[in-house]
């Protein structure tokens, strides 16, 4: 039996082998996941916002700058090695065409540029990503083999 | 600035004030006779309204309708399978076996029906508040409930980690429907919104 580790929104999980990471429904948020196949430990962030900006530190993992530092940083505590990490990442739709006042249409590609900007000055190599489009996907992070699992309404389920 | 709990209760009846008329729209379209309850309105963060439609992976329409004018922001409509019959079959005789199938004239009567409460909603708080509110076009995807609902509440936690939700029930034909809608103004139009609810902020 293979546990199976759900990642809520604004949240983060780290796992070892044999586990599946899983996040719910992702539209705008983005799903970052990052392996270190030679330690064998993997870990999902379900980030929701690009930047931290006034420094929240109740809700890290709701951004992609402090989310996928503190995930890369508990990685490393628990024996990871970041020059062996790698990053596939999936989300950041955008679900809703309006027009005017509102910037809820850029959301998503705002935390796109924010996750790969984070993960450029962490160092992490991003090797596959499945972002964009209008689409809702649900991901499953298998972290024996580091295949990233995606599932979207009426749409081919497709590994990344 | 984080809302506090009597502008959240301010906001709360704001999203009670609209919600009759919009219902008496909807009947008034579909000329049916609707029933309808009181609707629930309550102040929920993601989570909660996630559960209250049925899970992030359930199947939902969404259709998302900008305000602006004197006050800004957005309403997203949530409509569930059982919903979506009710109004194709009424509008266009229809039979909504699955969503996969919905065709382009079935979206836009969605879209219009969607669009025709929200501007009941959105005109019932403007008479009210005496102030200018146009809506505009609506947008609109079939999808999972979570990812249609990331995109909305993403920018409006900014402002708090809560929504006004409000749940109407409709009685027709011997079928119990429900929609669901949430208000999102945005944070300049908040302040002026509980300003003329006399609280200041």
């Amino acid at each position: 039996m293979r546990t199976i580790v759900t990642v809520g929104i604004s949240d983060m999980k780290i796992v070892k082998e044999h586990e599946i990471l899983i996040s719910y429904a992702l539209g705008s948020c983005v799903g970052i996941c990052i392996i270190d196949c030679v330690a064998q430990i993997a870990g999902m962030a379900h980030i929701m916002l690009s930047y931290n900006k006034n420094g929240d530190k109740k809700e890290i993992f709701k951004y992609a700058d402090t989310g996928i530092t503190e995930m890369v940083r508990q990685m490393e505590k628990l024996g990871g090695i970041k020059s062996r990490m790698t990053a596939k990442i999936a989300g950041g739709a955008k679900m809703f065409d309006i027009k005017g006042s509102s910037t809820i249409g850029s959301i998503g590609e705002k935390n796109i540029a924010a996750v790969k900007d984070t993960l450029q000055k962490l160092r992490i190599r991003l090797i596959a990503e499945d972002v964009g489009q209008n689409y809702g996907r649900t991901i499953m992070f298998d972290s024996t083999n580091g295949n990233l699992t995606i599932k979207s309404f009426g749409k081919e389920e497709k590994v990344i | 600035m984080k809302l506090n709990e009597s502008q959240m209760d301010v906001l709360k009846e704001i999203g009670n004030i609209g919600a009759g008329n919009a219902a008496t729209s909807l009947s008034n379209m579909l000329s049916k006779r609707i029933e309808m309850n009181v609707p629930e309105v309550s102040l929920l963060d993601y989570n909660d309204i996630i559960d209250s439609i049925g899970g992030a992976e359930s199947i939902v329409v969404g259709v998302l309708i900008g305000f602006e004018g004197d006050i800004d922001g957005v309403i997203l409509f949530l409509l569930k399978k059982e919903f979506v019959h009710l109004i194709l079959n009424s509008l266009i005789g229809t039979e909504l076996k699955n969503f996969e199938e919905v065709s382009e004239i079935e979206m836009s009567a969605l879209s219009e029906i969607s669009n025709i409460m929200v501007s009941s909603y959105v005109n019932s708080i403007s008479s009210l508040t005496n102030m200018n509110i146009n809506v505009t076009v609506p947008s609109l995807n079939i999808d999972m409930s979570g990812a249609l609902l990331d995109s909305v509440t993403a920018e409006f936690s900014e402002i708090a980690d809560k929504a006004v939700f409000i749940k109407e029930k409709y009685y027709c034909m011997n079928e119990t429907v429900y929609s669901y809608m949430l208000l999102l103004p945005s944070m300049p139009s908040l302040k002026i919104l509980l300003n003329k609810f006399g609280i200041y902020t």
